[in-house]
C-alpha cells in the first residue's frame, strides 16, 4: 500500500504538539512521511477530518476465553476498530481467569489470528481474582501482559496489596486498581444519593471508591510501585490523585466516557443498561472530572467496554450484571466534551492516544514519520444514531441505543492495513 | 358511582406519578366501596369476567388477601401466585414468568417484589394494567392510599395535619409512598429516625413539594410534639442482611424510638396511631398502644380493601390492549 491521507487535521500529541492541516503517507505498514503536497500511488481526500494515531484503550472486557456468548476477540476488536481504536488492553476476568501464562498466551495468539486490532492482555493480580494468592505476575508479563489487575473486584486486603505492589515494582508492571471498598458497598446497585432514595434502589456512596484510593496511595508512597486507578468516578478521587501527583507519586488514572456523560439520574427508569461499577455519579462529580481532564490529573479516557447479553441485562436492576459497551461510542461522547468547551480537541486526542500508552508504557499512540501506521480518521461532524444492528459488538448493552451522536471514526488502519472503513472509500479502486 | 373524571393512568406503579386530583379520585371512590363492606352482600358486578393475577414474590398475608378480597368483591376472577409456588425457584426470570402469565390474558397483574422497579419492568413489557403492591424499598402506593383514607375518615381531612413518621425510614417503601401522598394532600410531615436509618434526599423524593412539606428530626419528642397522626414503621430486619448494623439492639431502638404510652403523650391528645403492619410488637410499637383506643391499625386494614377495590375499578375496567398508556 502507498496511500496519502490528504489535507486532514493531523494531530499528534506524543511529542511537541503537532496540529495542522497536512498529508499523511502510509507505505508498507509504516508512516512514510507527514507533510504537505505528498504523493503516493493513491490519495484519499480527508479534508475536514481529524487524522490521529490509532486510539488506545486501557480497559476493555473481550470475554474470551469462556464468555463468547457476550463477546470474543473477533467481535470485540471489530468493535474497537469501528470506534477508532487500534490497541486495546483486555481485563483478566475471563473464564478461566487470565492468571497464568498459558491463558495470557492464548489471548495473544487468538488475537493475532482473529483480532482486528492489537490486543494487550492485563493479567490478574491474584489467582482466580480471589484476593488471596498472587498470580504468576512475572510469567504473565513474559507472555505479553502489560499490567495487572483484579478488575471487577478490588485488591482490598492491604497486606496483600502491599506485597503485590512491591512485587509488581520488581518487574516494572503497573497495578490497576478497581477501587471499591467492599464493606461500604452493602448491595448498592447505583450511586447512593437522592436519586437512589427516590427510586428505592440500594446505593453505594462515592466514599466506597475514595476511601480505598486514599488508603492505596499510602501504600504506593511506601512501595514506590506504579499504580493506576481504573474508571475514576468521584470528585474526591481525582482530588486525591492530583495531590499524589504533586507529591511525585507514580500514579496514573483513567475515566470512562460514560462517567463523563451520564449521572445517576440516568438510572431513574431502572434501565439495567445504566448499571455500571463504579456507578454513575452526580453533576458535582462530573464537574470535578472535567477539571481533572483539563489539568492533566486524568491520564487517559478508557471505555471499560463491558459486553453483557440480555440474560444478564433484561432483569431487575439490582439483579443485572454491571457494565456497558464503550468502544463504539467513545469518540462521539468525547467529542461532545470538546464541543462543550470542556477540553480541547488536542487534549481529547492525547487522552485517547499517548496518555493511555504512557500509563502502561505501550509502544503506541504516536503519529510520527517512520512509526507503525496505526492510524484513525475521525469525523467530528458526522451525525449518526446508535442502533443495535449497527454495532459490531456481539452484545447490545448500551444506554445510548437510539441516541443521536455527533462524531465518529470513519477509517482505521492497523499496521497500515485497513481495519475499518465506514464509507467503503478504500475498497478496491 | 359516577366518575365523570377519566383516571389518566394505565398502571399504578407508585404515588410519584399521581397528582392530588388522582389521589382524591381514588379516595372518593374508596369511600363508596367502604360503605359496601358494611352491607350483608358485599359484591358488585363491576369487573365480572375480568381476570386479576396477584403475583407475589415476597411473603405477604395482609396485602395479598386484601387484593384478593377486593378483586372478588368486584366480581373479578382472582388468581394468586406466590414465589414458593412459582417458577422463580426454578431460575426463570421475572420477565419470563410475567410473559407466560400474560399469554393467559389477565386484565390486571398485581405485583409484590423484593426489588425496586420490578413493576416498571412489567409495565414496559406487558399489555395489561400493573399494580405495584410493594417493590423493594421503593413504593407501596396502595398502602399510602389506604393510610390517607384512614386519616381522612378519622380526622375529616389530611390538609394541614401534622404527621410524624417514625422508624426504619431507610428500608421502607411505605414511607416513600406516604411522603409523596401526604405532601400532595397538604399535610406536614416529620420524619424521625437515627441518622443510620435516614437515606439521603428522602425529603426531596417528590421534589419541591415534598421538600417543603417535610422535616427530618432525630429526636422522638420533637417528632411527636403536636402531631395529629403518628405513623410507626416496621423495623425491616429482613432487608438488613448483608448490611452493617444500623442500631445496637432492639432494646435500645425501642427505648429511643419506640411508641409507648409514655412517648405517645408527647403527641396531641387526640392523635391517632398507625402502623402498616406487621407490627414488631414491643419494638417500634408497645402492645398497649397497638391495641389501645387511639390505634387505627385495624381501620387501615379495612380501608385497604376499599382502596384496592377503587384502584381495581379504575384500572381494571378498560379491556387490556384498548387503553392508552399511562
Amino acid at each position: 500500500m502507498d496511500l496519502v491521507l490528504s489535507g486532514g487535521r493531523v494531530i499528534d500529541t506524543s511529542g511537541e504538539l503537532f496540529d495542522r492541516a497536512a498529508d499523511v503517507r502510509i507505505v508498507d505498514g509504516r508512516i512514510a512521511e507527514i507533510g504537505t503536497g505528498l504523493v503516493g500511488s493513491r490519495t484519499l481526500d480527508v479534508r475536514g477530518l481529524v487524522v490521529s494515531a490509532g486510539l488506545v484503550d486501557l480497559h476493555v472486557h473481550l470475554r474470551e476465553p469462556g464468555q463468547e456468548y457476550k463477546e470474543d476477540l473477533q467481535t470485540g476488536t471489530r468493535a474497537a476498530v469501528a470506534g477508532g481504536f487500534t490497541t486495546v488492553c483486555c481485563m483478566p476476568n475471563t473464564s478461566p481467569v487470565n492468571d497464568d501464562r498459558s491463558i495470557t498466551e492464548l489471548i495473544v495468539r487468538r488475537a493475532a489470528e482473529v483480532g482486528a486490532c492489537r490486543v494487550r492482555p492485563i493479567g490478574a493480580v491474584t489467582r482466580g481474582l480471589e484476593g488471596k494468592q498472587l498470580a504468576d505476575i512475572a510469567d504473565m508479563q513474559q507472555g505479553g501482559a502489560v499490567a495487572i489487575s483484579d478488575d471487577g473486584k478490588p485488591v482490598w486486603n492491604a497486606g496483600l496489596l502491599r506485597r503485590a505492589l512491591e512485587y509488581a515494582r520488581t518487574f516494572g508492571i503497573p497495578l490497576v486498581q478497581h477501587a471499591e471498598e467492599p464493606e461500604l458497598v452493602e448491595g448498592g446497585a447505583m450511586n447512593e444519593g437522592a436519586v437512589a432514595t427516590r427510586i428505592g434502589l440500594r446505593g453505594q456512596p462515592s466514599i466506597t471508591e475514595t476511601s480505598m484510593v486514599a488508603r492505596d496511595l499510602e501504600l504506593v508512597e511506601w512501595t514506590g510501585a506504579r499504580y493506576h486507578v481504573a474508571h475514576v468516578s468521584a470528585a474526591r478521587t481525582v482530588a486525591l490523585v492530583r495531590d499524589a501527583k504533586r507529591r511525585g507519586l507514580p500514579v496514573t488514572c483513567e475515566v470512562t466516557p460514560h462517567h463523563l456523560t451520564l449521572t445517576d439520574l440516568a438510572c431513574q427508569h431502572y434501565d439495567p443498561a445504566t448499571k455500571v461499577m463504579p456507578p454513575l455519579r452526580t453533576d458535582a462529580d462530573l464537574t470535578a472530572l472535567y477539571e481533572a481532564l483539563a489539568d492533566g490529573t486524568i491520564d487517559a479516557i478508557a471505555t471499560d467496554h463491558a459486553p453483557h447479553s440480555l440474560v444478564e441485562k433484561e432483569v431487575e436492576f439490582e439483579c443485572a450484571a454491571p457494565g456497558m459497551l464503550g468502544l463504539e461510542t467513545a469518540v462521539p461522547l468525547v467529542f461532545a466534551l470538546v464541543r462543550r468547551g470542556l477540553i480541547t480537541m488536542t487534549r481529547a486526542i492525547q487522552l485517547l492516544t499517548i496518555g493511555p500508552a504512557r500509563a502502561f508504557a505501550l509502544d503506541a499512540g504516536r503519529l510520527v514519520a517512520g512509526g507503525v501506521a496505526d492510524v484513525c480518521v475521525l469525523d467530528p461532524e458526522r451525525h449518526w444514531t446508535v442502533e443495535a444492528t449497527g454495532l459490531a459488538s456481539r452484545s447490545k448493552n448500551t444506554p445510548f441505543l437510539g441516541a443521536a451522536m455527533q462524531g465518529r471514526a470513519v477509517l482505521t488502519f492497523v499496521g497500515g492495513k485497513v481495519a475499518y472503513d465506514l464509507d467503503h472509500r478504500l475498497e478496491s479502486p | 358511582m359516577s366518575d365523570a373524571r377519566v383516571f389518566p393512568h394505565r398502571h399504578l406503579l407508585g404515588i410519584d406519578h399521581l397528582d392530588a386530583a388522582d389521589i382524591v379520585q381514588i379516595l372518593d371512590l374508596a369511600n363508596t366501596f367502604f360503605e359496601l363492606g358494611a352491607r350483608p352482600i358485599k359484591k358488585v358486578p363491576t369487573l365480572r369476567g375480568r381476570t386479576v393475577i396477584n403475583l407475589f414474590f415476597e411473603n405477604s398475608t395482609r396485602t395479598r388477601t386484601s387484593f384478593e378480597i377486593a378483586a372478588k368483591r368486584m366480581s373479578a376472577d382472582a388468581v394468586n401466585i406466590s414465589s414458593s409456588g412459582s417458577s422463580a425457584a426454578k431460575g426463570e426470570t421475572l420477565l419470563d414468568t410475567a410473559k407466560n402469565l400474560e399469554a393467559m390474558r389477565p386484565d390486571v397483574v398485581v405485583l409484590r417484589h423484593m426489588f425496586g422497579g420490578a413493576p416498571h419492568l412489567l409495565a414496559k413489557h406487558l399489555d395489561c394494567a400493573i399494580i405495584n403492591a410493594g417493590d423493594g424499598q421503593h413504593e407501596h402506593p396502595t398502602q399510602a392510599l389506604l393510610d390517607a383514607a384512614t386519616i381522612r375518615r378519622a380526622k375529616g381531612r389530611v390538609e394541614g395535619l401534622e404527621v410524624a413518621i417514625v422508624g426504619d425510614l431507610a428500608h421502607s417503601r411505605v414511607v416513600r409512598s406516604n411522603i409523596q401522598c401526604l405532601a400532595r394532600l397538604g399535610a406536614k410531615i416529620r420524619l424521625c429516625a437515627p441518622w443510620t436509618l435516614v437515606p439521603r434526599g428522602l425529603d426531596e423524593i417528590g421534589g419541591e413539594i415534598t421538600r417543603r412539606a417535610t422535616r427530618i428530626v432525630t429526636r422522638l419528642d420533637e417528632a411527636l410534639e403536636g402531631a395529629d397522626v403518628v405513623m410507626m414503621l416496621r423495623v425491616q430486619n429482613e432487608r438488613m442482611s448483608g448490611e452493617q448494623p444500623r442500631f445496637p439492639n432492639t432494646r435500645e431502638f425501642s427505648r429511643t424510638y419506640g411508641l409507648s404510652a409514655r412517648t405517645l403523650a408527647w403527641a396531641k391528645p387526640d392523635a391517632i396511631v398507625m402502623h402498616p403492619g406487621p407490627v414488631n410488637r414491643g419494638v417500634e410499637l408497645a402492645p398497649d398502644v397497638a391495641d389501645g383506643p387511639r390505634s387505627v391499625v385495624l381501620d387501615q386494614v379495612e380501608w385497604g380493601v376499599a382502596v384496592r377495590m377503587a384502584v381495581l375499578y379504575l384500572l381494571g375496567r378498560v379491556p387490556a390492549g384498548e387503553a392508552e398508556a399511562a
